[in-house]
Formats: structure tokens, sequence, C-alpha cells
């Protein structure tokens, strides 16, 4: 799959790795809740989580860049937010603050989504007896995401190759058209699977 | 609008937890009990469509672009249960798979856009649709329905921000609201463009009143609306009218100052000057924003059908 481009590195192998789902999981959350709960000015905390997280970092062997890069793209959100803050009376500690908890739990999610498949983490959903209905949901979801986003880019591709007007207006209407077919798609490709699961002996 | 971590408090994570909790449990026992089992895969299957939907970029004024939120789309394809459900899903993978929004906001994140976005903008195309027939009926609602929900659900989203203390109400209500007075323009557009390019296609899609399966059911949207109205009620009305201050009278008459100190009485703003007047005059540009953008919507729905094929094919 050509777009397995955001968690291509969840099925690789290293200390981290191999280290169970469950395990990887609460531990994010705990590592999140605690970096949240704690008070904007603990810089202490925060260096030492930093720190740690690196060490994890390094010990899963993903690529520096790629970490890099993921942080660089996400960091704008935080940012964003938190610029707000900064006009507020007091606002610089806030901000600083926030900045620092922000970044710290980006981190800790992309860790865990580049070591930890997705499947595996439905897998402790679904022992955690979340509702089947959801979980079935988010796995089909994860399997067609990457079929429906390729599917969109050829076609995307393909009115681009065919469209030589440069009119806004002309532009969104044929970008909708491009949605709404995807949509089309969707359903059809809906059935077919549906009649694929009850061919396998789906409950 | 994706809250990050390290955003929201502790009481505001829980509360909106609490209310999205709700929200989709409403909305799971009733796919559960109406969804048609050859529908299922469809939940996954838009959602995944929502989520491939949003990484399209529309051009906006000025180099910049915008992407589809999708909420009213996804209600007005597939009924607000099976919406929320899709929604709360592509929440759920762009926290956990690309950390996009944060994993203590992920239940304020699911009420702003997989609650209240779909339920608030179901609630106005079913108001809309019941006026207006037609092709051109369903253009006004579906752009109209597109905008207020995506205002609201960017003042909740302040609303949420004031709460926890992070951003005080006077400086998130305006900067949130002002710039999504724009963002729903474009999200109406997108949301009429794309349902009228299906129904042209497979008019059976849009138009099959509305997938008598799952929508229809007044008692499904009698509780989602419940719960949105609850969310709107505890993140934006204690900012938007003066309860607080006559809540506060009240405690200090009754002498129980611990109430006073529990609400979010958004007193830093008066230390601003400026700041106050900010929230009215955002308020008055949304009044007159509702006005223009449903006129909007008309304007639209006139460009999009000709006169002569309107009313034949759908009504």
């Amino acid at each position: 799959m050509k777009h397995d481009f955001l968690d291509r590195y969840s099925r690789r192998d290293s200390l981290i790795h191999r280290q169970s789902a469950g395990l990887k999981l609460t531990g994010a959350l705990v590592v999140v809740l605690v970096t949240v709960i704690m008070p904007r000015t603990a810089w202490t905390f925060f260096g030492v989580t930093g720190l740690i997280l690196v060490g994890l970092a390094g010990l899963s062997r993903l690529p520096a860049l790629f970490l890099l890069r993921r942080m660089l793209t996400l960091e704008p959100v935080v940012l964003g937010v938190a610029i707000l803050s900064l006009l507020q009376p007091g606002g610089g500690v806030i901000f600083a603050g926030i900045l620092a908890k922000g970044t710290l739990c980006l981190f800790t999610m992309i860790l865990l989504a580049n070591t930890t498949p997705f499947a595996a983490l439905l897998a402790v959903l679904r022992r955690l007896r979340c509702p089947a209905i959801l979980v079935t949901t988010l796995a089909l979801m994860y399997r067609y995401l990457f079929v429906l986003v390729e599917e969109t880019e050829r076609m995307n591709r393909a009115r681009r190759s065919r469209t030589f007007r440069r009119q806004r207006w002309w532009e969104w209407k044929t970008l909708a058209g491009v949605i709404g077919q995807l949509f089309v798609r969707s359903t059809e490709r809906a059935e077919r699977i549906y009649s694929a699961m009850c061919a396998r002996g789906w409950k | 609008m994706h809250i990050p971590d390290g955003f929201l408090d502790a009481k505001t994570a829980i509360t909106s937890a609490v209310i999205a909790g709700g929200g989709v449990g409403v909305a799971l026992s009733q796919v559960r009990r109406h969804l048609v089992r050859r529908k299922v895969p469809l939940l996954g299957l838009a959602a995944a469509f929502i989520f491939a939907a949003q990484m399209l970029n529309f051009p906006v004024m000025g180099g910049t672009s915008g992407h589809l939120i999708g909420g009213v789309l996804a209600a007005v394809l597939l009924g607000p249960s099976a919406a929320v459900i899709a929604l709360t899903c592509v929440l759920v993978v762009q926290c956990f798979l690309f950390a996009d929004g944060g994993v203590t906001a992920l239940g304020a994140n699911v009420l702003n856009m997989a609650v209240i976005h779909p339920v608030i903008g179901y609630g106005i195309y079913r108001l809309i649709r019941h006026r207006l027939t037609g092709q051109r009926g369903m253009i006004v609602a579906a752009a109209f329905a597109s905008w207020c929900a995506t205002v609201l659900a960017a003042m909740v989203c302040a609303g949420e921000l004031a709460f926890s203390g992070t951003i005080s109400w006077g400086l998130a209500f305006p900067a949130m609201t002002n710039v999504h007075l724009l963002i729903g323009l474009g999200e109406g557009l997108i949301t009429a463009l794309v349902i009228t390019a299906i129904a042209r296609v497979r008019p059976e899609l849009v138009a099959e009143s509305l997938q008598p399966t799952i929508a229809r059911r007044s008692g499904e949207f009698v509780g989602l609306g419940l719960l949105v109205a609850l969310g709107l009620v505890i993140f934006v009305a204690p900012f938007a009218c003066p309860w607080p201050d006559g809540l506060e009278k009240v405690a200090e008459r009754f002498g129980v100052k611990s109430v006073a100190t529990m609400l979010p009485a958004p007193l830093a703003d008066y230390q601003v000057p400026g700041l106050k007047s900010a929230v009215a005059t955002t308020a008055i540009a949304g009044a007159i924003g509702t006005i223009m953008a449903l006129g909007l919507a008309l304007l639209l729905a006139r460009i999009l059908v000709p006169k002569q094929t309107d009313e034949t094919r759908f009504s």
C-alpha cells in the first residue's frame, strides 16, 4: 500500500515495538494525563518527561528525521491555539505552559502511533468491551482509509488533467463532484464488502 | 477546530467527555436497533470517506485553502445517529493514528465536531426542508445548516477553552466565531455542492426521504438534541448571558461562596479594555451573518438550479 504513509513504522521491530499494545496504550495515556493535570509551571517535570520520551524514541529506533517531520507538521496546531493565550493578561506563563504540555502530549501520541499497529489497539478496545459496532466501524475505516485516499488522489489527478479552467468557482464545483463520486463509490464498495462478509460467514 | 492536549483542564475535559459519551451512546443504541445489517459496512466506509474528503483542499482567497468538516454532509446522507458514529470514528483515528487532536481533549472534540455539528446541522436541515421542497430547498437547507453548525461548534469550542481558563472568553469567542463565520460559508458551499453532485448521479442516495431506516424517528433526535442543548448550556450560556452574576449574588446572599468560585466567571475580561465590546460586536456580527448566510444559501440555490428544472425531479 503506497498510502501506508502515516503509521508505516508501526510494524517494525524493536524493544518498544515488542511490548504489548495494552501496556503501551496505558503508558501513553498515563503520561498524557499526568502532563495535562500538572500545573503550568512544573518545568522540571516537563523536562524529565521530555528526556524520558526522547530516550524511548531512541530505544524504538524510529528515524529521528521522520519523528521531527511529524512533530513539525502537527506543532502549528498547538502553536496556533497557544498564541491566542498570549493576548490576555499574564498570558506569557499560560502560553509557555500549554505549549510545553501540548508538545509533550503530541510527542507521546506520535510515539504510540508509530510503535503500535492500529489493529493491536483495536484488539485492546475489544477486550475492554468497547461496543462492537464502534470497533467494527473503526476496523473497517482503518482498512479502507488508504484505499479511499488513493482513490481520491486518482480521481483528483484525472480531474486536474482534464480541467484547464482556473476559475475558483469551477474548481469548487469539480472538487465537489469528486467528493460526491467518492461517496457513491464508497456506498457501492460497502455493498460489495457486505456480500463478501456474508460469504465468509459473518455472524 | 481540533483541540490539542494541554488546553483543557480536568473539569472541562471530564464534562465534555461525559456529554459526548452520552451522545455517542444514544447514537449507538439507535443504530443497533434500527440499522439494517447490510448497512453496517457502510458506517466504516462512510467514516473513511469523510476522512478522505477532509484531505481535499479547496482554494480560498489569497493562496490559502480550507477543507470540509463533513458533519452535516454525513448527517444528511446517513442520518444523525450514523453520522455521529462515523464522525466519532474519524476523530478517534485522527487522535490515535495521526496525533491530530488530543487524547484528553477527545471528549471535547467529539462533542464539537461529531455530536453538535451533525445533530444541530441535521435539525436545521430538516426544519428548512419542511418549508422548502425541491432541489432548491435541499441546497438552501444543506448550505445554511452547515453554516450554522460550523459556527455553533466553534462557539462551543471557544466556550470549552474559556471554561478551562486557558483563553478568556473575551478573546476566544470573537476569535473563534469570526473566523468560523467565514469558514462556515465555505463549509456550506462545499456541502451543498457535494449533495447536488450526489443527487445528480444517484438521486436515491439523497432523496429517499432521508433513509427511512434510521432517520425520521423523532425519539432519536430528541435524545441527541437534548445532549447538544446540555453542551451549549454548559459551555456557552455561562458566558453569553448574565446568569453567573445572578448566581453569584444569590450565592453571596446565602453565604455560599464555594458555588461562586466554581462558576467560570469571566472576570479577567474586564481588565482588558475593548474585549467586552469585542464580544458584543461578534454577537451582532453573528446575528447579521445568520441572515446573510440564509440569503446566500437562497442565492446559491437559484444559481445552481435553473427555474424550469426545479420541482420536477425532487419533491
